[in-house]
C-alpha cells in the first residue's frame, strides 16, 4: 500500500446525544452577538454547496430593523447522489430543531420552517412529533419560537434559495433576481435566513463543544467536518462524516473499488475528476491551497472503468435539461442545446470540433445564468468532455 | 434614500446617478442603449432573457442590467468582450429555440427578436434548431388572439401582462425545463378560458407568438367585389395611433390623412365611430337618469346603482367571468361600433336604399376585443351579423401600405355623410375618463338646463393617468322634470386597466360602492393604450395619444354629444326617442354568466 495516510474520521452528527434541552437553554442566555461571534470564529460555511460563511449570514439577518424575520431550513435535498439530510432529519432532528431555534432567538425571528423535499414525505409524520414536543419545551422556557414543516412537491430547482421562497408563498418556483438577497428581502420579502439542514446541525455542535473544537478539525479556509454520501461504484456506500481538506486521492483509497475511473465531485451541478487528478484535488472550499480545491454539497459518486463518461453527461445533462425552471434563456435553450449537440457528435452529425463550441456555449451559461443551476451545468460539462474527449467522440 | 445618488462608471465615464436607480435606467440616461427583450417599462422587472447582461468590474458573472440596481462605486461595462460574446451566444440560443421563419411571420419588420438578430449580425446558425422537435400547434381559435407557441422566447411578458395590468391571468408558466411554455388553464383554447380578448398580451409581445387574428383579406376581397356595398367607421382612438405606424412621431392626429386613406382603399362610405359615441350618450346618459329616477324616487330596489358603462368589450367579457352577479350594473347599451353596427344595416340601408344584405360592414379598432364583440351570438339584431369585420389600426396599416398610399402627403378629408358627424363628446371616448366627460356633459345640461360648470367643458378631474380616479359634481336647480335630483351629489368613478375595474368591483360586489356612474376601460389609458394599438405602446406614448385626443376635442365647434346634427337627424327620423322601442331592439342587450378559469 503506497499510502499510509487515514481519512479522519469523526462523529459529531450523528453522535446519539439526549441533551438539545440543556443546549437550547445555555446557548439562548448567551447574547445574540455572543453566538454570531462564535459563529464567525468557527469559519462555519454553507454545507449546501455554496459556502456562505453561516454567521455572517445571521449576523445580516440580525442586523435588519425589520421586525418580521424568518428562519428556513432548506431540506430540499435534490442533487443527484446526496442523501445526508434525509438521514439527519430522522436520526437527529432535534440538533436541527435547536439550530433553527436558537437562529430565530439571534435572529429576531419567531417563525421557522422546513422546506421538506416532496420525496421526503414519508418523514413528515415523525418530524411533526419531533416538532411538537420541540415547541412544548420552548413554551416551557418562554422561548416565543414556531416550527412549521412546508412539503416541497419535488423540483430541483426549488433547493435554490430564492426559488424555494417563491414556492413557499405559493408561486411557481423560479429563482428571483439577487440582489436583494434572502438576508435583506426573503420569504414575504422579509430577512430570511435560510440554512441547508446540515450546516444547522453543524452550529448545534459549535454552541455545544465550542467554535474552537469545530475550528480545530479540517484545514484552513474550509473548517471544520462534512457528511459525505458516497455512492457509485464502491464497496461501501453510505454517509461518511469526514474531516475537510482530505486529498480525493486518499478519498478513493478509502472507498474506491480499486478500478476507480474518476470521481464527481458534488452531484450532477459538481466537477468529474479523473484519475490522473485524484493526488491534486482536495476537498474543501476554494481558497489558496495547493492544487484544486472542489467544494461539494457531499455528493461523492465513483465511477469505475466500466463506465461510459458520455453515457454520465448525457444522464446528467438530461437531469439539467427537464429540472431547468425555464426562465432564463441560458439555462433553458443552453441545457437542450448541450444534451443534443453531444449526441449530435456521438453521432457523427456534428464534427468533434463541436465540442469546442459546447464549452464556449457553457461559458456563457456560467456568466449570465439567473441562478446557480444554470451557472454550475458548466461544472460538470467542461470537466467531463476536457477530460474524457475522446469517450464524446468515438 | 431615494434622493442620495451615487458615483459609478459606465464604459469608463463617470457619472452621477440616483440610488435605486438600475443599471438599465442609467445607461439610458447616459444616452446608452442595452438591449432588452423581457424589459417592459409597463410591467414588474423579471430579469429572465439575459440579453441586457452587462459587466460589473471585480464580479465573476455577469449582471442583468435591468434588474440590477446600481451601487456606489460600480464599473460597469457594458459592450466588452466579456459581454458581447455573451449576447451574442444568447441571441443564438433564442434563434435556436424560436421558430424563426420570418418571411412568413405577421411581425415580420417589427419584432424585436429580428431586430436584434440584425443589430448583432447573426449571419450563421451554431446551434440545433429546437421548434422543429417540438410538436408547435397555433391556437386559431379565437376570433381574436392567435397564439404560436413556436414563435415564443418565454421573456413572460404576455404572463406579466395578463397578471399586473389586467389582473386576469389567462396566461400563466406551465411546466419547466425544455418544455416550459405560457398556457392557458390546463392548454384550452384562448377563448375557452378567461381571456377578455383585451389584445394587452400583444401589443407586450416582442416577437409573433401572440398576433391578433387579421382579417385583412376578407376586407380587400369585400372591397373588390362591386356587389358590395363596403362601409367603414373608425374608432376615436385609431386617429391618434395610426400616424405611429405610418412613421409619425407618437401624439399626432391624423383624421384628415385616415379618412383620405380609406377613401382610396376603396371603401364606399368611411363614417365614423364617434357619431354611435354621440348616440351612446344619449342612450346611457337616459338610462342613468332612469335608473336614478327608480331609485330614489320609486325606491326601487332592483334597480343597480351605480351604472357602469359598457363601451369596452374587454371589459365586458372580464365582468362576465370574474363578476357574473354584478351584470345588472353594466349598462344594456352595446359599445358605439356595434350601434353603428346595427344602424348601418337597417337606418343607414334605408336612408340609401341599399339592400342589408349586399352591405358590408367594416370597423377599424383601436382593440381586438372588438373583433370578439362582432362575433356575439347578440349581435346580430339588424337581422344580419351587424359588423362583419373588425381591423386593428395596426392592420389599416398594413392595409394603407399594400396600397402603396404615401400617407404622410395626403390631403385631408372628411367623413361621408349621414352617421360620418361627431363632436368633441364622441372624440375622447379613446381616452380613459371620456365617456364620463362626454356623459357628464349631456346629463348635466339634460337636467338642469346649463352646461357643466367646468371651465370650457374640460372636466379635468375624470382625465388623467391614474389607475382610478374619482370625481362629484352637484346639481342645484335642476329642471323641473328633475327635481327629484335636486342638490344630488352626482358621484362617479373612471377606472382603467382591468386590475383597475377588480378595484372598483370589489367594493361594488361588497356593497360598499357609494358612485352612482362609473367607467370602465380594459386597457390602460383606455381605447388609446388599447391591445390593437402600434406595437410599442408605453406610458410615454399614451400620454402623447391622449393629449392629442384632448386637442382634437377642443379643436372642435360641437362639443356636446346632444349637439350632433345627426344624431337628432337620427331621432327625428328614425328611432323616436332615446331608451325607445326601436332603440331597445337595435342598440341594447344582454350580458352572458361565465365561467371563472
Amino acid at each position: 500500500m503506497a499510502y499510509s495516510y487515514q481519512l479522519k474520521r469523526v462523529d459529531f452528527i450523528f453522535r446519539n446525544e439526549n441533551d438539545w434541552e440543556k443546549v437550547l437553554s445555555t446557548t439562548i442566555k448567551k447574547k445574540p452577538d455572543e453566538i454570531i461571534n462564535e459563529l464567525i470564529s468557527s469559519e462555519l460555511k454553507g454545507r449546501g454547496g455554496a459556502g456562505f460563511p453561516t454567521g455572517l449570514k445571521w449576523k445580516l439577518t440580525a442586523e435588519s430593523k425589520e421586525t418580521e424575520k424568518y428562519v428556513i431550513c432548506n431540506a430540499d435535498e435534490g442533487e443527484p447522489g446526496t442523501f445526508k439530510d434525509r438521514e439527519i432529519l430522522s436520526k437527529v432532528p432535534y440538533k436541527v430543531l435547536t439550530a433553527m431555534a436558537v437562529c430565530g432567538y439571534v435572529t429576531g425571528a419567531k417563525e421557522g420552517y422546513i422546506y421538506l423535499r416532496g420525496e421526503y414525505k414519508f418523514l413528515e409524520n415523525e418530524l411533526n412529533k419531533a416538532i411538537d414536543e420541540f415547541l412544548y419545551y420552548c413554551q416551557e422556557i418562554n422561548l416565543d419560537f414556531k416550527i412549521k414543516i412546508f412539503m416541497g412537491s419535488g423540483a430541483y430547482i426549488c433547493g435554490e434559495e430564492t426559488a424555494l421562497m417563491e414556492s413557499m408563498e405559493g408561486r411557481r418556483g423560479e429563482p428571483r433576481n439577487k440582489p436583494p438577497f434572502p438576508t435583506q428581502a426573503g420569504y414575504r420579502n422579509k430577512p430570511t435566513v435560510i440554512n441547508n439542514v446540515e450546516t444547522l446541525v453543524h452550529t448545534w455542535t459549535i454552541f455545544k463543544y465550542g467554535a474552537k473544537k469545530f475550528y480545530d478539525l479540517g484545514v484552513q479556509y474550509s473548517r471544520g467536518t462534512k457528511l459525505f454520501s458516497v455512492s457509485g461504484d464502491t464497496p461501501k456506500p453510505g454517509i461518511y462524516e469526514l474531516e475537510l481538506g482530505m486529498s480525493l486521492q486518499d478519498f478513493v483509497y478509502e472507498f474506491g473499488d480499486g478500478d476507480t475511473k474518476a470521481v464527481q465531485v458534488g452531484g450532477a451541478s459538481g466537477f468529474l475528476v479523473p484519475r490522473k487528478k485524484f493526488k491534486d484535488t482536495a476537498i474543501g472550499y476554494e481558497g489558496k491551497l495547493v492544487g484544486i480545491s472542489l467544494p461539494t454539497g457531499g455528493s461523492m459518486m465513483l465511477f469505475n472503468s466500466s463506465r461510459s463518461m458520455f453515457n454520465v453527461l448525457d444522464n446528467y445533462l438530461e437531469f439539467f435539461r427537464e429540472e431547468s425552471c425555464g426562465q432564463c434563456t441560458p439555462c433553458r435553450v443552453g441545457c437542450q442545446q448541450l444534451l443534443l449537440g453531444i449526441k449530435a457528435v456521438k453521432r457523427g452529425e456534428k464534427p468533434a470540433s463541436y465540442l469546442d463550441k459546447l464549452l464556449k456555449l457553457t461559458e456563457t451559461m456560467q456568466l449570465t445564468a439567473k441562478c446557480g443551476l444554470g451557472q454550475s451545468v458548466a461544472n460538470s460539462f467542461s470537466s467531463i468532455v476536457e477530460n474524457f474527449r475522446e469517450e464524446m467522440i468515438y | 434614500m431615494m434622493n442620495k445618488n451615487v458615483n459609478i462608471t459606465i464604459n469608463g465615464f463617470r457619472v452621477e446617478v440616483k440610488k435605486g436607480m438600475t443599471i438599465l435606467e442609467a445607461a439610458e440616461e447616459e444616452g446608452i442603449k442595452i438591449p432588452t427583450l423581457c424589459y417592459h417599462k409597463d410591467l414588474c422587472v423579471a430579469g429572465n432573457c439575459r440579453v441586457c447582461v452587462v459587466e460589473v468590474v471585480g464580479q465573476k458573472r455577469l449582471s442583468a442590467a435591468c434588474a440590477t440596481p446600481c451601487e456606489d462605486g460600480m464599473e460597469i461595462l457594458t459592450n466588452s468582450l466579456k459581454v458581447r460574446n455573451s449576447r451574442k451566444h444568447i441571441i443564438e440560443l433564442l434563434l435556436a429555440e424560436h421558430n424563426a421563419d420570418c418571411t412568413k411571420c405577421y411581425r415580420n419588420g417589427n419584432c424585436e427578436l429580428q431586430k436584434l438578430a440584425s443589430e448583432y449580425k447573426i449571419m450563421t446558425q451554431d446551434f440545433l434548431e429546437l421548434s422543429p422537435l417540438k410538436n408547435y400547434t397555433i391556437d386559431m381559435y379565437s376570433p381574436s388572439i392567435m397564439k404560436d407557441d413556436s414563435k415564443c422566447i418565454r421573456c413572460q411578458r404576455c404572463v406579466r401582462t395578463c397578471a399586473e395590468l389586467q389582473g386576469v391571468n389567462a396566461l400563466t408558466v406551465a411546466y419547466k425545463g425544455d418544455r416550459m411554455k405560457i398556457a392557458t388553464f390546463f392548454e384550452k383554447a384562448m377563448n375557452d378560458v378567461v381571456c377578455t380578448n383585451c389584445g394587452q398580451c400583444i401589443n407586450h409581445c416582442p416577437t409573433g407568438a401572440l398576433v391578433e387574428r387579421n382579417y385583412i383579406e376578407e376586407v380587400w376581397n369585400a372591397i373588390s367585389d362591386l356587389g358590395k356595398h363596403v362601409v367603414v367607421q373608425t374608432a376615436p382612438a385609431v386617429r391618434v395611433g395610426l400616424g405611429e405606424e405610418m412613421g409619425m412621431k407618437p401624439g399626432e392626429a391624423v383624421t384628415g390623412k385616415m379618412v383620405a386613406a380609406l377613401r382610396r382603399l376603396g371603401f364606399d362610405s368611411v363614417l365614423d365611430t364617434d357619431f354611435t359615441a354621440d348616440l351612446t350618450i344619449l342612450e346611457e346618459g337616459t338610462e342613468l337618469l332612469t335608473r336614478l329616477k327608480k331609485a330614489l324616487v320609486e325606491k326601487d330596489q332592483t334597480v343597480s346603482i351605480p351604472m357602469i358603462t359598457s363601451c369596452s368589450p374587454g371589459w365586458i367579457k372580464y365582468i362576465e367571468h370574474l363578476y357574473p352577479d354584478n351584470l345588472e350594473n353594466l349598462s344594456t347599451c352595446k359599445s358605439p361600433q356595434q350601434m353603428f353596427g346595427a344602424l348601418a344595416k337597417t337606418y343607414y340601408a334605408k336612408a340609401r336604399n341599399i339592400d342589408p344584405e349586399n352591405i358590408v360592414s367594416v370597423s377599424i379598432m383601436p382593440c381586438t376585443a372588438k373583433k370578439y364583440e362582432a362575433h356575439r351570438p347578440e349581435m346580430h339584431d339588424s337581422g344580419y351579423r351587424d359588423v362583419d369585420y373588425v381591423l386593428t389600426t395596426r392592420e389599416l396599416a398594413i392595409m394603407v401600405k399594400q396600397a402603396g398610399l404615401d400617407f404622410e402627403k395626403l390631403p385631408p378629408a372628411k367623413f361621408d355623410r349621414l352617421m360620418g358627424e361627431s363632436t368633441g363628446a364622441g372624440v375622447i371616448f379613446g381616452a380613459t375618463g371620456g365617456v364620463m366627460e362626454a356623459a357628464l356633459r349631456t346629463v348635466y345640461e339634460l337636467v338642469t338646463g346649463r352646461e357643466v360648470p367646468f371651465e370650457k367643458l374640460n372636466i379635468k378631474p375624470v382625465r388623467g393617468m391614474e389607475g382610478v380616479r374619482k370625481a362629484s359634481v352637484k346639481i342645484d336647480n335642476p329642471l323641473e322634470e328633475w327635481a327629484f335630483l335636486d342638490g344630488v351629489e352626482l358621484k362617479c368613478a373612471v377606472a382603467h386597466g382591468l386590475v383597475n375595474a377588480k378595484k372598483i368591483m370589489d367594493t361594488v360586489k361588497a356593497g360598499k360602492a357609494d358612485f352612482h356612474f362609473v367607467e370602465i376601460m380594459a386597457c390602460p389609458g383606455g381605447c388609446l393604450g388599447g391591445g390593437g394599438q402600434p406595437i410599442p405602446t408605453n406610458p410615454e406614448i399614451r400620454k402623447k395619444r391622449a393629449e392629442a385626443i384632448y386637442a382634437e376635442d377642443t379643436s372642435l365647434s360641437l362639443r356636446k354629444s346632444h349637439d350632433n346634427p345627426e344624431v337628432q337627424k337620427l331621432y327625428k327620423d328614425f328611432l323616436k326617442e332615446p331608451l325607445g322601442e326601436l332603440s331597445h331592439h337595435l342598440l341594447h342587450t344582454k350580458y352572458t354568466r361565465r365561467e371563472r378559469f
